[in-house]
Protein backbone atom coordinates (compact mmCIF):
# COMPACT_ATOMS: atom_id res chain seq x y z
CA UNK A 1 0.00 0.00 0.00
CA UNK A 2 1.57 3.58 -1.08
CA UNK A 3 -1.65 5.48 -1.50
CA UNK A 4 -3.74 7.50 -0.97
CA UNK A 5 0.02 9.55 -0.37
CA UNK A 6 -1.56 11.86 1.87
CA UNK A 7 -2.68 9.64 4.62
CA UNK A 8 0.66 7.97 4.33
CA UNK A 9 2.54 11.07 5.76
CA UNK A 10 4.47 11.47 1.47
CA UNK A 11 3.37 15.41 2.68
CA UNK A 12 1.81 17.63 4.62
CA UNK A 13 -1.21 20.30 4.63
CA UNK A 14 0.93 23.04 2.63
CA UNK A 15 1.96 20.94 -0.32
CA UNK A 16 -1.93 19.57 -0.15
CA UNK A 17 -2.47 22.92 -1.00
CA UNK A 18 -1.12 23.21 -4.14
CA UNK A 19 -2.04 19.54 -5.09
CA UNK A 20 -5.64 21.02 -4.54
CA UNK A 21 -5.02 24.13 -7.14
CA UNK A 22 -3.31 21.55 -9.43
CA UNK A 23 -6.33 19.48 -9.41
CA UNK A 24 -8.69 22.39 -9.44
CA UNK A 25 -6.76 22.98 -12.77
CA UNK A 26 -6.82 19.73 -14.25
CA UNK A 27 -11.09 20.14 -13.23
CA UNK A 28 -11.69 23.28 -15.00
CA UNK A 29 -9.64 22.71 -18.01
CA UNK A 30 -11.63 19.29 -18.90
CA UNK A 31 -15.32 20.87 -17.71
CA UNK A 32 -14.05 23.73 -19.94
CA UNK A 33 -13.03 21.53 -23.02
CA UNK A 34 -16.84 19.41 -22.26
CA UNK A 35 -18.73 22.77 -23.50
CA UNK A 36 -19.68 23.06 -19.72
CA UNK A 37 -18.98 26.91 -19.27
CA UNK A 38 -21.74 27.04 -21.30
CA UNK A 39 -25.32 27.34 -19.68
CA UNK A 40 -27.15 26.54 -22.80
CA UNK A 41 -25.28 23.04 -23.34
CA UNK A 42 -25.63 21.97 -20.17
CA UNK A 43 -29.20 23.15 -20.19
CA UNK A 44 -29.98 21.08 -23.31
CA UNK A 45 -29.45 18.18 -21.53
CA UNK A 46 -32.80 18.64 -20.12
CA UNK A 47 -33.95 18.65 -23.64
CA UNK A 48 -32.80 15.83 -24.96
CA UNK A 49 -30.66 17.55 -28.09
CA UNK A 50 -27.58 17.34 -26.35
CA UNK A 51 -26.92 14.59 -24.01
CA UNK A 52 -23.11 15.67 -23.38
CA UNK A 53 -23.37 16.03 -19.39
CA UNK A 54 -24.96 12.61 -19.20
CA UNK A 55 -21.67 11.41 -21.31
CA UNK A 56 -18.80 13.08 -19.97
CA UNK A 57 -20.69 12.60 -16.23
CA UNK A 58 -20.50 8.49 -16.55
CA UNK A 59 -17.44 8.51 -18.51
CA UNK A 60 -16.11 10.27 -15.66
CA UNK A 61 -17.35 8.46 -13.06
CA UNK A 62 -16.42 4.77 -15.12
CA UNK A 63 -12.88 5.99 -15.24
CA UNK A 64 -12.65 6.90 -11.64
CA UNK A 65 -14.64 3.59 -10.24
CA UNK A 66 -12.19 1.59 -12.37
CA UNK A 67 -8.95 3.40 -11.68
CA UNK A 68 -10.05 3.20 -7.98
CA UNK A 69 -11.14 -1.07 -8.13
CA UNK A 70 -7.86 -1.89 -9.77
CA UNK A 71 -5.33 0.13 -7.88
CA UNK A 72 -6.69 -1.19 -4.34
CA UNK A 73 -7.61 -5.28 -5.84
CA UNK A 74 -3.75 -4.78 -6.95
CA UNK A 75 -2.87 -3.52 -3.41
CA UNK A 76 -1.43 0.01 -4.31
CA UNK A 77 -4.06 1.70 -2.88
CA UNK A 78 -6.26 1.51 0.54
CA UNK A 79 -9.67 2.41 -0.08
CA UNK A 80 -10.70 2.57 3.37
CA UNK A 81 -8.59 5.80 3.52
CA UNK A 82 -10.32 7.78 0.65
CA UNK A 83 -13.14 9.94 2.40
CA UNK A 84 -16.32 8.65 2.13
CA UNK A 85 -19.31 11.51 2.87
CA UNK A 86 -21.70 9.85 4.55
CA UNK A 87 -25.03 8.86 4.05
CA UNK A 88 -28.37 11.10 5.11
CA UNK A 89 -30.89 9.57 2.63
CA UNK A 90 -33.83 11.80 2.94
CA UNK A 91 -31.90 15.35 3.27
CA UNK A 92 -29.55 14.14 -0.05
CA UNK A 93 -33.11 12.98 -1.68
CA UNK A 94 -34.93 16.33 -0.64
CA UNK A 95 -31.54 18.52 -1.89
CA UNK A 96 -30.44 16.27 -4.79
CA UNK A 97 -34.19 17.69 -6.37
CA UNK A 98 -33.99 21.16 -5.28
CA UNK A 99 -30.52 21.28 -6.79
CA UNK A 100 -31.40 19.64 -9.54
CA UNK A 101 -34.36 22.15 -9.87
CA UNK A 102 -31.61 24.95 -9.64
CA UNK A 103 -29.22 23.48 -12.20
CA UNK A 104 -32.81 23.85 -15.34
CA UNK A 105 -33.24 26.85 -13.49
CA UNK A 106 -30.33 28.85 -13.32
CA UNK A 107 -27.97 26.62 -16.31
CA UNK A 108 -25.22 25.76 -14.69
CA UNK A 109 -24.34 23.62 -10.87
CA UNK A 110 -21.71 25.46 -8.50
CA UNK A 111 -18.33 23.95 -10.31
CA UNK A 112 -19.52 24.38 -13.76
CA UNK A 113 -20.59 28.28 -12.63
CA UNK A 114 -16.67 28.57 -11.87
CA UNK A 115 -15.81 27.76 -15.64
CA UNK A 116 -18.76 30.29 -17.04
CA UNK A 117 -17.07 33.04 -14.69
CA UNK A 118 -13.66 32.09 -16.06
CA UNK A 119 -14.76 32.30 -19.83
CA UNK A 120 -16.97 35.40 -19.36
CA UNK A 121 -20.52 34.67 -18.77
CA UNK A 122 -22.79 36.79 -17.09
CA UNK A 123 -25.33 34.31 -16.00
CA UNK A 124 -22.82 32.11 -14.49
CA UNK A 125 -21.52 35.21 -12.22
CA UNK A 126 -25.08 35.71 -11.98
CA UNK A 127 -25.82 32.61 -10.39
CA UNK A 128 -22.98 32.09 -8.12
CA UNK A 129 -23.96 35.13 -6.55
CA UNK A 130 -27.43 32.87 -5.86
CA UNK A 131 -24.71 30.59 -4.57
CA UNK A 132 -23.78 32.55 -2.09
CA UNK A 133 -26.75 33.99 -0.95
CA UNK A 134 -28.43 30.25 -0.42
CA UNK A 135 -25.95 29.07 1.57
CA UNK A 136 -25.61 32.01 3.91
CA UNK A 137 -29.45 31.35 4.07
CA UNK A 138 -29.25 28.11 4.79
CA UNK A 139 -26.96 28.57 7.58
CA UNK A 140 -28.79 31.62 8.95
CA UNK A 141 -31.63 29.36 9.15
CA UNK A 142 -29.92 26.13 10.10
CA UNK A 143 -31.59 25.59 13.82
CA UNK A 144 -34.85 25.53 11.81
CA UNK A 145 -33.35 22.94 9.22
CA UNK A 146 -30.84 21.28 10.99
CA UNK A 147 -33.60 18.66 12.41
CA UNK A 148 -33.97 17.29 8.77
CA UNK A 149 -30.35 18.02 7.65
CA UNK A 150 -29.22 15.49 10.18
CA UNK A 151 -32.34 12.88 9.75
CA UNK A 152 -31.93 9.70 8.65
CA UNK A 153 -28.12 8.83 8.95
CA UNK A 154 -27.17 5.84 7.96
CA UNK A 155 -22.77 6.30 8.37
CA UNK A 156 -20.83 5.47 6.05
CA UNK A 157 -22.55 3.23 3.71
CA UNK A 158 -21.87 1.91 -0.32
CA UNK A 159 -23.38 0.16 -2.65
CA UNK A 160 -22.47 -2.97 -1.73
CA UNK A 161 -22.76 -2.87 1.38
CA UNK A 162 -26.50 -2.05 0.64
CA UNK A 163 -27.11 -4.44 -2.19
CA UNK A 164 -24.68 -7.14 -0.27
CA UNK A 165 -22.94 -7.91 -3.85
CA UNK A 166 -19.77 -7.51 -4.77
CA UNK A 167 -17.18 -4.76 -5.36
CA UNK A 168 -16.37 -6.26 -8.72
CA UNK A 169 -19.38 -7.43 -9.78
CA UNK A 170 -21.33 -3.76 -9.05
CA UNK A 171 -18.12 -2.04 -10.72
CA UNK A 172 -18.98 -4.26 -13.63
CA UNK A 173 -22.70 -3.71 -13.60
CA UNK A 174 -21.96 0.34 -13.78
CA UNK A 175 -19.70 0.22 -16.40
CA UNK A 176 -22.56 -2.10 -18.49
CA UNK A 177 -25.39 0.50 -17.17
CA UNK A 178 -23.09 3.67 -18.80
CA UNK A 179 -22.41 1.78 -21.96
CA UNK A 180 -25.76 1.08 -22.43
CA UNK A 181 -26.82 4.97 -21.45
CA UNK A 182 -24.29 6.39 -23.72
CA UNK A 183 -25.77 3.62 -26.72
CA UNK A 184 -29.36 5.47 -25.61
CA UNK A 185 -27.89 8.41 -25.68
CA UNK A 186 -26.25 8.45 -29.08
CA UNK A 187 -30.12 7.79 -30.07
CA UNK A 188 -31.84 10.01 -28.77
CA UNK A 189 -29.70 13.01 -30.18
CA UNK A 190 -29.41 11.19 -33.21
CA UNK A 191 -33.58 11.19 -32.95
CA UNK A 192 -33.63 14.47 -32.22
CA UNK A 193 -31.64 16.05 -34.78
CA UNK A 194 -33.86 14.36 -37.27
CA UNK A 195 -37.17 15.65 -35.90
CA UNK A 196 -35.44 19.19 -35.37
CA UNK A 197 -34.29 18.78 -39.47
CA UNK A 198 -38.07 17.88 -40.49
CA UNK A 199 -39.27 20.74 -38.48
CA UNK B 1 -22.72 33.41 -29.00
CA UNK B 2 -19.00 32.95 -29.20
CA UNK B 3 -16.71 34.80 -30.92
CA UNK B 4 -16.29 33.13 -34.99
CA UNK B 5 -12.82 31.38 -34.26
CA UNK B 6 -14.06 29.77 -31.34
CA UNK B 7 -13.38 25.97 -31.55
CA UNK B 8 -15.44 23.35 -31.14
CA UNK B 9 -15.41 21.23 -27.84
CA UNK B 10 -13.75 18.16 -27.34
CA UNK B 11 -15.49 15.10 -27.68
CA UNK B 12 -17.40 13.75 -24.14
CA UNK B 13 -16.03 10.79 -23.92
CA UNK B 14 -12.44 12.18 -24.10
CA UNK B 15 -13.51 15.34 -21.50
CA UNK B 16 -15.00 12.54 -19.82
CA UNK B 17 -11.73 10.21 -19.23
CA UNK B 18 -9.60 13.45 -18.82
CA UNK B 19 -12.03 14.20 -16.06
CA UNK B 20 -12.31 10.55 -14.86
CA UNK B 21 -8.39 10.85 -14.38
CA UNK B 22 -8.35 14.23 -12.68
CA UNK B 23 -10.96 12.48 -10.36
CA UNK B 24 -8.70 9.50 -9.50
CA UNK B 25 -5.56 11.91 -9.17
CA UNK B 26 -7.16 13.24 -6.55
CA UNK B 27 -8.04 10.29 -5.06
CA UNK B 28 -4.41 8.90 -5.17
CA UNK B 29 -2.45 11.72 -4.16
CA UNK B 30 -4.74 13.18 -1.44
CA UNK B 31 -7.45 10.49 -0.31
CA UNK B 32 -10.61 12.54 -1.69
CA UNK B 33 -12.43 13.93 -4.51
CA UNK B 34 -13.40 17.09 -5.72
CA UNK B 35 -15.70 19.67 -4.95
CA UNK B 36 -17.27 22.85 -5.65
CA UNK B 37 -19.79 24.11 -3.07
CA UNK B 38 -17.57 23.30 -0.26
CA UNK B 39 -15.95 26.33 -0.56
CA UNK B 40 -18.38 28.42 -1.09
CA UNK B 41 -18.95 28.12 3.00
CA UNK B 42 -15.47 28.60 3.57
CA UNK B 43 -15.58 32.15 1.80
CA UNK B 44 -18.74 32.99 3.98
CA UNK B 45 -17.64 31.86 7.12
CA UNK B 46 -14.33 33.41 6.44
CA UNK B 47 -16.36 37.09 5.86
CA UNK B 48 -18.95 36.35 8.63
CA UNK B 49 -15.86 35.54 10.90
CA UNK B 50 -14.30 38.95 10.53
CA UNK B 51 -17.88 41.30 10.96
CA UNK B 52 -19.07 38.97 13.86
CA UNK B 53 -17.10 36.04 14.73
CA UNK B 54 -19.37 35.11 17.81
CA UNK B 55 -21.90 34.62 15.91
CA UNK B 56 -20.03 32.87 14.00
CA UNK B 57 -18.64 30.37 16.62
CA UNK B 58 -22.55 29.82 17.93
CA UNK B 59 -23.58 28.56 14.12
CA UNK B 60 -22.38 24.78 13.82
CA UNK B 61 -22.95 25.09 10.03
CA UNK B 62 -20.94 27.85 10.06
CA UNK B 63 -18.58 26.94 12.69
CA UNK B 64 -17.95 23.67 10.89
CA UNK B 65 -15.77 25.60 8.27
CA UNK B 66 -13.87 27.41 10.95
CA UNK B 67 -10.18 26.38 11.02
CA UNK B 68 -7.77 26.22 14.48
CA UNK B 69 -5.11 28.83 14.35
CA UNK B 70 -6.06 29.94 10.57
CA UNK B 71 -8.10 31.17 7.92
CA UNK B 72 -11.34 29.36 7.24
CA UNK B 73 -9.89 30.16 3.53
CA UNK B 74 -6.86 27.83 3.68
CA UNK B 75 -9.23 25.29 2.74
CA UNK B 76 -7.98 22.47 0.16
CA UNK B 77 -11.11 22.84 -1.73
CA UNK B 78 -10.70 27.02 -2.01
CA UNK B 79 -7.00 25.77 -3.40
CA UNK B 80 -9.00 23.72 -6.05
CA UNK B 81 -11.86 25.88 -6.61
CA UNK B 82 -9.40 28.78 -7.49
CA UNK B 83 -7.76 26.26 -9.52
CA UNK B 84 -11.15 25.29 -11.30
CA UNK B 85 -11.00 29.38 -12.89
CA UNK B 86 -7.79 29.66 -13.41
CA UNK B 87 -8.19 25.80 -15.22
CA UNK B 88 -11.52 27.13 -17.02
CA UNK B 89 -9.45 30.22 -17.95
CA UNK B 90 -6.73 28.34 -19.82
CA UNK B 91 -8.91 25.94 -21.49
CA UNK B 92 -11.36 28.60 -22.94
CA UNK B 93 -8.49 31.42 -23.93
CA UNK B 94 -6.71 28.50 -25.87
CA UNK B 95 -9.86 27.61 -27.54
CA UNK B 96 -11.40 31.41 -27.86
CA UNK B 97 -14.23 30.67 -26.15
CA UNK B 98 -13.53 33.69 -23.59
CA UNK B 99 -16.90 35.74 -24.30
CA UNK B 100 -18.48 38.63 -21.78
CA UNK B 101 -22.07 37.17 -23.13
CA UNK B 102 -25.63 36.57 -21.33
CA UNK B 103 -26.36 33.23 -22.37
CA UNK B 104 -29.98 32.29 -22.64
CA UNK B 105 -32.42 31.34 -25.46
CA UNK B 106 -33.87 33.17 -27.94
CA UNK B 107 -37.33 34.01 -26.11
CA UNK B 108 -36.08 35.40 -22.91
CA UNK B 109 -35.28 38.76 -21.76
CA UNK B 110 -31.80 39.24 -20.45
CA UNK B 111 -32.77 40.61 -17.33
CA UNK B 112 -35.08 37.57 -16.77
CA UNK B 113 -32.38 35.09 -17.85
CA UNK B 114 -30.38 36.71 -15.42
CA UNK B 115 -32.96 36.41 -12.62
CA UNK B 116 -33.77 32.79 -13.51
CA UNK B 117 -29.53 32.59 -13.18
CA UNK B 118 -29.76 33.84 -9.24
CA UNK B 119 -32.75 31.88 -8.45
CA UNK B 120 -31.15 28.81 -10.07
CA UNK B 121 -28.29 29.43 -7.63
CA UNK B 122 -30.09 30.04 -4.25
CA UNK B 123 -31.79 26.56 -5.11
CA UNK B 124 -28.25 25.25 -5.53
CA UNK B 125 -27.01 26.45 -2.71
CA UNK B 126 -29.60 25.31 -0.47
CA UNK B 127 -29.46 21.92 -2.22
CA UNK B 128 -26.01 21.79 -1.96
CA UNK B 129 -26.07 21.82 1.87
CA UNK B 130 -28.91 19.50 2.78
CA UNK B 131 -26.85 17.32 0.39
CA UNK B 132 -23.61 17.73 1.80
CA UNK B 133 -22.36 18.13 -1.59
CA UNK B 134 -23.11 19.15 -5.47
CA UNK B 135 -22.50 17.71 -8.61
CA UNK B 136 -18.93 17.31 -8.51
CA UNK B 137 -18.55 16.19 -4.22
CA UNK B 138 -21.43 14.07 -4.23
CA UNK B 139 -22.35 12.79 -7.98
CA UNK B 140 -19.20 12.95 -9.22
CA UNK B 141 -17.01 11.96 -6.27
CA UNK B 142 -19.73 9.69 -4.48
CA UNK B 143 -20.83 8.19 -7.91
CA UNK B 144 -17.01 6.83 -8.18
CA UNK B 145 -16.77 5.53 -5.06
CA UNK B 146 -19.97 3.38 -5.48
CA UNK B 147 -20.99 5.79 -2.22
CA UNK B 148 -25.09 4.67 -1.53
CA UNK B 149 -26.29 8.25 -0.77
CA UNK B 150 -24.29 9.81 -3.64
CA UNK B 151 -26.22 7.51 -5.92
CA UNK B 152 -29.42 8.09 -4.29
CA UNK B 153 -28.44 12.34 -4.82
CA UNK B 154 -27.66 11.35 -8.53
CA UNK B 155 -30.72 10.57 -9.79
CA UNK B 156 -32.66 12.94 -7.79
CA UNK B 157 -30.83 15.85 -9.39
CA UNK B 158 -31.62 14.58 -12.80
CA UNK B 159 -34.96 13.89 -11.79
CA UNK B 160 -35.33 17.65 -10.30
CA UNK B 161 -34.13 18.95 -13.38
CA UNK B 162 -36.30 17.26 -15.94
CA UNK B 163 -39.69 17.92 -13.94
CA UNK B 164 -38.88 21.12 -14.14
CA UNK B 165 -37.65 20.92 -17.60
CA UNK B 166 -40.92 21.65 -19.54
CA UNK B 167 -41.89 24.83 -17.26
CA UNK B 168 -38.64 26.28 -18.19
CA UNK B 169 -38.47 25.97 -21.82
CA UNK B 170 -39.04 29.61 -22.84
CA UNK B 171 -35.79 30.51 -20.94
CA UNK B 172 -33.23 27.67 -22.95
CA UNK B 173 -35.20 26.55 -26.31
Amino acid sequence: MMAPFYKFGLFGDNIGLVVAFLVGIGFGFFLERAGFGSSRKLAAQFYFTDLTVFKVMFTAIVTAMLGVYYLSVFGFMDLSLVYLTPTFLAPQVVGGLILGAGFVVGGYCPGTACVGIATGRIDALVLFIGIFVGIFGFSEFFPLVSGFYNATPMGQLTLPQVTRLPYGLLVFAVVLMALGGFAGAEWVEKRMAARQAEA
Amino acid sequence: MESKSAQPYWNPYVAGVGLGLVLLASFVVMGRGLGASGAVASVITAGLDVVAPSHVANNPALAEYLKEGTSPLKDWLVFEVLGVFVGGYISGMLAHRVTRVVEKGPHISTPRRLVFAFVGGVLMGVGAKFARGCTSGQALTGGALLNAGSWAFMIMVFAGAYALAYPMRRQWL
